[in-house]
């Protein structure tokens, strides 16, 4: 089964026309790493989250996952990210359970009843199995959400800002799931505007302003003021740091 | 292999269920049928009798309009919450997802052309149904073919602006030959001496555009709902 | 064609130029046809622009099939050049038609198998200009699918249509090239050579323009950087 050790941007940009939704990304991650995407609206996240799920082609540059490049994308490739983008995929016509056992199916999972099953039961909506989606508040459809995108337990994680609409309790239980897929060495590609939330989970933060990409010092103090500092710094940004 | 078609149904039977809950696409392309037939009701029956020769082509029209209304509708289901994206996320090939589609676009034309069929036959008094089996390839053959086309383009103008004038400005076009065959072998039968073998003509130029363009759709699915 | 110099350029509009000016001395030196007297002659112009709307239509479909499956922007640039071209070349033949038969039967379109035809294809290139006009960004590759199937539909048309028609036929039917006289054969391939001319010329223009604008895109794109 194909599965790979580390997640390589490698100078990727995109470009529609003469609007840059990405310019000269570069970034690696490694298992176990929870990596935040910040910036403000526009500023490309969701390109990129985009991108490296590879629905969206670069214009320039490429990805690598492991050592296989994003230009031999394949099904199996795929069989290995889960994608939450900020809509959040699911039929509303349908009940939680047959949205789960619908990408339980898609991803080939063996019994994807007892799969759905134990993921309504992670997130806690065991209870309302069985109501159509319609009917769910934020919260719920967000838990559900994140379920459905974990469900073949991938290697790579990208989630488009799944703190959006969560209330205090759901935000806890978003964290510590989070926790565990660091504790199962994913790699946890993360884009919020949920900058206190992050701050106890993230291990590098990366800002994106215009599709440009700059990396947050590693340094001290919360989370919030580090970014307000580095936006302040737009004039001199220091060249993004490699590693 | 078998891990394709076994995707291609499970997003087939989603949309049926999909469907099932609150049958909102059947109910509505099939009252839209129903007027269209009756406007064309209007236009060409004079005098309590209908025009010679006019229940084909009103068929088609009916089959074509409502099929692009319905071609619609299932995509802006798709769009809706970017479900699109999550199947396409599916670890297969993506044209499965096509297919799963089609499919299902294939069926509810089918349950709409059952009721268009009928009522034409009634309002037009054309003799429709004197040979079942060869309207039914006709039908089916044509349906399969705009449906083909149909769905790739309806797929690849998920996330266009103006999406909804251009889905019809892209189809028709491309989709004459159908529409030209499918009311030439209709006409053919409706004859007073049918020309069966006209109609076999017509449904095999039919079967050979499916052929074809069933194999670019799939081929071209993945380039083109890549951005 | 993408590396022409401006010499061979400037050498080749010349040259339509001159083959343009001097075709109406060949066409009017050419024998009249039989039946239709001087309106037929307008068969010199019809013809060729139809064959290069046939041209233009090939082109951008093979060069869309190579834009969606090798993602080269080259290819891209060519199909918009080939569909305006088919555009163009097909509202020239879609214009000289009915001239034609107004003049010659007396109604402006009957439904003749090969301009009904054009008149398809037509409608299908104008609908991929439509999209990249209307589609908003990445309607590139979406206009390089529709000319695919735009382009695999030909045989399709061609087939139902003459079908269609033969079924109803009528009595004025645009006369095919074998049933002319041998003195209309020169001044018919030089038509067809200045047409040719012109549509390579025209072509190369075009697609150096959307270089062009790539380039300029390019530049202000790195301009931001």
């Amino acid at each position: 089964m194909f599965d790979f050790d580390r997640l390589t941007i490698d100078d990727v940009s995109r470009y529609y026309g003469r609007r840059r939704a990405l310019s000269h990304v570069s970034l690696t991650l490694h298992p176990g790493q929870l990596v935040a995407l910040l910036g403000p609206n526009g500023a490309g996240k969701s390109t990129l989250l985009g991108v490296v799920a590879t629905l969206i082609r670069p214009s320039v540059g490429s990805i690598h996952y492991g050592d296989h490049s994003d230009k031999e994308a394949s099904a199996g490739l795929r069989a290995q990210i889960g994608f939450l983008s900020h809509d959040l995929q699911l039929y509303a016509e349908l009940t939680a359970r047959e949205n789960l056992e619908l990408f339980a199916g898609l991803y080939g999972l063996e019994d994807p009843a007892s799969r759905a099953t134990e993921a309504l039961d992670r997130s806690g909506l065991g209870s309302r199995a069985d109501e159509v989606v319609e009917g769910y508040s934020r919260g719920m459809c967000q838990r559900l959400a994140l379920e459905r995108a974990l469900i073949h337990d991938p290697r790579l994680v990208l989630l488009d800002e799944p703190f959006t609409g969560l209330d205090e309790t759901s935000a806890q239980v978003l964290t510590n799931r989070l926790r565990c897929l660091k504790d199962a060495k994913r790699i946890v590609l993360l884009a919020t505007h949920d900058l206190d939330v992050a701050d106890g989970l993230v291990d590098r933060s990366v800002i994106l302003k215009r599709g440009r990409m700059v990396e947050l010092d590693g340094g001290s103090g919360p989370l919030r003021e580090r970014y307000r500092a580095a936006l302040r710094e737009e004039g001199s940004l220091p060249m993004p740091d490699k590693s | 292999m078998a891990n394709f078609f076994k995707i291609a149904w499970l997003v087939t039977r989603k949309d049926i269920r999909v469907e099932t809950r609150s049958w909102e696409m059947v109910s509505t392309t099939l009252f839209f049928a129903t007027s269209c037939v009756l406007v064309f009701s209007f236009a060409f029956v004079r005098e309590g009798r209908p025009i010679e020769g006019a229940a084909a082509g009103i068929v088609w029209i009916a089959v074509a309009f409502s099929g692009t209304l319905a071609l619609g509708r299932a995509f802006e289901r798709e769009r809706y919450q970017d479900a699109m994206r999550g199947l396409l996320m599916a670890p297969v090939e993506r044209a499965a997802i096509f297919l799963g589609k089609l499919l299902a676009i294939v069926l509810l034309m089918a349950v709409v052309e059952a009721v268009i069929v009928l009522f034409v036959t009634f309002t037009f008094r054309a003799p429709l149904f004197r040979f079942p089996g060869y309207l039914v390839a006709l039908l089916a053959t044509g349906t399969i073919g705009f449906a083909t086309v149909g769905t790739l383009f309806a797929a690849m103008l998920l996330r266009t602006r103006s999406r909804g004038v251009l889905l019809p400005i892209l189809l028709y076009p491309v989709t004459f030959p159908v529409l030209i065959a499918g009311v030439g072998g209709t006409v053919a039968l409706l004859q007073s001496e049918p020309n069966l073998d006209l109609v076999r003509f017509w449904t095999a130029l039919l079967v050979l555009f499916d052929a074809v363009f069933l194999t670019l759709a799939l081929w071209t699915f993945e380039p083109v709902m890549t951005e | 064609m993408m590396a022409m110099s401006t010499r061979t350029f400037g050498g080749l509009l010349c040259v339509a130029g001159a083959m343009f000016i001097t075709a109406p001395i060949l066409i009017a030196s050419a024998p009249y046809e039989s039946t239709m007297g001087l309106v037929q002659k307008i068969f010199y112009f019809h013809v060729p622009s139809w064959i290069a709307m046939f041209l233009a239509v090939f082109i951008c479909g093979f060069s869309s099939a190579v834009y969606l499956f090798k993602e080269k922007p080259a290819a891209d640039r060519l199909a918009v050049a080939a569909a305006e071209l088919a555009v163009l070349f097909g509202l020239m033949g879609l214009v000289t038609g009915p001239l034609w038969a107004i003049k010659a039967w007396g109604v402006w379109w009957q439904w003749d198998a090969r301009l009904t035809m054009a008149l398809i294809l037509e409608l299908i290139f104008l609908a991929y200009l439509l999209l990249r006009a209307y589609g908003g960004p990445g309607s590139e590759k979406l206009s390089a699918g529709l000319a695919l199937f735009g382009m695999a539909n030909v045989p399709f048309v061609y087939i139902s249509v003459n079908v269609w028609r033969t079924i109803h036929p009528t009595t004025n039917v645009l006369p095919s090239l074998s049933s002319s006289a041998p003195g209309m054969f020169g001044p018919f391939v030089w038509c067809m050579v200045a047409f040719l001319v012109l549509f390579v010329v025209m072509l190369t223009a075009r697609v150096r323009l959307e270089e062009q604008r790539g380039r300029l895109e390019q530049l202000y794109l790195a301009l931001e950087r």
